[in-house]
């Protein structure tokens, strides 16, 4: 459904980026990424995850290099085609990002709203979608009625309301208890069992290994770590390194 | 009793309206931050417009009224010191000028019309004093409108039988007033094009400064698949929110000037000033003054939305 001719849903080649004229925060990047893989980014601070997220999300040109998304060149792709390409993803910001004036419910009907979803048609999956969350009986609150964990709840929940082909989540689980990050987890676990790509960026390595099957991509002073060239040239979906192996 | 509609047809209307409206996305920015005083900035723009344009509608209503009226209007002044030979010759010009084929009429102009015509510049005594010459006035009306060729002729007739006639169009007097109510017309056009133009750049300034402020909401409905045309249908909607009720206040109170004018110059009771008077078409007009300004406060918000967002990924 979400792959091209050759299976992947995302692939970056010798990409880079700068902000100005600053040097490069990200180099010579190169992977791809394959419909229904759980992907972690992880890195220290300041290792350019935020950045490559970014241009998984379409939120920045890259400088240099080549980016394809769902067989599509993405770095030409021309204004009016982003959106239709947006739609197909879920974004979880690391700073959550709610519209400040918008309930609980109307963040996560946000995008059912974007995409043409009648008020009638989003009334269901939305109140079910912050129920799963934990948050039915805060639906009327305004993001700053809400804890961090209760809005990172409301990110996740507007990010995965309408069944993105790729989920991309920044420190998806910062805020929120051990408990909480679990359960979240679960539900990427699940959204990815239904053919859901997801990346999720992270330094907590002990969330790792909660998603035994997932492929890990390690950035390190912007450049991705990818020794044995698996993460570029996969022998083939699912065969890469596990995490937990390493 | 209600109308029955197919079913999915009120869901298809509802559709249609929230895409054209916008509404159901509206709320994303809040009305109160766009708002600001551009709604009065509105209703006294739309004031001003009907009043201008109440203006110009009058004195084109008085320049072509005046011009209907004059266009087949000519008049013969005879000149002379003696008061028989001058009647003499404008009782021949006036038998003269009815046989002339395309005069539909023509009549001496009595003498107690003349002295009312002349009061105000002589007096009551010097209007009867037979030590200023009055001359006797003769009225034709034509049955097309003068031209040089006509008056010529006109003018040869009445030489033959009235040596000391003068003919003269009556259009032709009245001249410079025209053109001055010409002027007074393209100023009010002009100022209509200019409250049209303040609008827009009060509208412009309002959005820019509305985008500016709801910069953070805007770039997260992009990242969510917002579309420019989405975004750009919420601005346009509250911009027409608040121009329609600036408008309307606007209407009332051009209209409340309009009327107390228009009743002033009415009671002077000069015939070319009470000639301006607006028909139903004028005012029909002057009620779609509004309308225009809501779609040009909206055209301007959707133009200035799209311009802005083009600059943004």
């Amino acid at each position: 459904m979400n792959s091209t001719a050759t299976g992947e849903i995302v692939q970056f080649d010798n990409v880079g980026l700068r902000y100005g004229s600053d040097r490069e925060v990200l180099s010579d990047v190169s992977f791809t990424l394959y419909p229904g893989t759980f992907y972690f980014l992880t890195g220290a601070s300041g290792a350019g995850k935020t950045s490559l997220l970014k241009l998984l999300y379409l939120a920045q040109r890259p400088s240099r290099g080549m980016i394809r998304m769902f067989g599509t060149d993405a770095i030409t792709l021309p204004r009016e085609r982003l959106p239709g390409f947006r739609r197909r993803l879920g974004v979880v910001f690391q700073d959550f990002r709610l519209v400040p004036h918008l309930s609980a419910f109307d963040n996560v009907a946000l995008p059912l709203r974007v995409a043409g979803v009648s008020d009638r048609e989003l009334l269901r999956p939305v109140a079910d979608m912050l129920e799963w969350v934990g948050l039915a009986d805060r639906m009327h609150a305004q993001p700053a009625q809400l804890s961090g964990g209760e809005q990172q709840r409301v990110a996740i929940a507007r990010a995965v309301i309408g069944r993105p082909e790729l989920l991309v989540a920044d420190e998806p689980t910062g805020n929120v208890d051990p408990d909480m990050a679990i359960k979240l987890l679960r539900l990427f676990e699940a959204l990815n069992r239904l053919g859901t790509t997801v990346v999720v960026a992270t330094h907590d390595v002990h969330l790792l290994r909660k998603v035994p099957d997932s492929l890990i991509m390690r950035l390190d002073k912007g450049r991705l770590s990818d020794p044995t060239g698996a993460l570029r040239y996969p022998p083939r979906p699912h065969a890469v390194a596990r995490a937990g192996e390493d | 009793m209600a109308l029955q509609l197919p079913a999915g047809v009120h869901e298809a209307i509802a559709q249609s309206w929230r895409s054209v409206s916008g509404t159901g996305q509206s709320e994303l920015i809040p009305q109160a931050r766009l708002s600001g005083p551009m709604p009065w900035v509105i209703a006294i723009m739309v004031a001003l417009t009907v009043i201008a344009a109440a203006a110009g509608l009058s004195f084109s209503n008085t320049a072509r009224n005046a011009a209907d009226e004059l266009a087949g209007g000519v008049t013969v002044q005879i000149v002379h010191a003696n008061p028989v030979e001058r009647d003499r010759q404008a009782v021949a010009a006036v038998g003269r000028l009815r046989k002339i084929p395309g005069v539909v009429d023509a009549n001496m102009v009595s003498q107690a019309e003349v002295e009312r015509l002349i009061e105000p510049w002589l007096g009551t005594r010097a209007a009867g004093d037979e030590a200023i010459p009055v001359p006797a006035l003769v009225d034709a009306r034509l049955r097309d409108p003068l031209t040089p060729e006509t008056l010529g002729a006109l003018r040869r007739a009445v030489r033959e039988v009235a040596p000391d006639g003068r003919v003269d169009g009556q259009s032709s007097w009245l001249k410079p007033v025209f053109s001055a109510i010409q002027s007074l017309q393209w100023l009010s056009l002009a100022l209509v094009g200019l409250l049209a133009f303040a609008t827009s750049a009060a509208v412009l300034l309002a959005v820019r400064s509305a985008l500016g402020s709801n910069r953070d909401t805007i770039e997260i409905v992009h990242l969510l698949g917002g579309t420019d045309a989405q975004i750009a249908r919420i601005f346009q909607r509250s911009v027409g929110f608040d121009a329609a009720g600036g408008a309307a206040v606007g209407l009332a109170l051009g209209l409340v000037v309009v009327l107390f004018l228009g009743r002033q110059f009415a009671e002077l009771g000069a015939g070319l000033v009470s000639s301006g008077g607006l028909g139903w078409a004028d005012w029909v007009l002057l009620a779609l003054v509004p309308v225009g300004f809501v779609l040009l406060a909206m055209l301007t918000a959707r133009i200035t939305v799209l311009a802005a967002l083009k600059r943004m990924l």
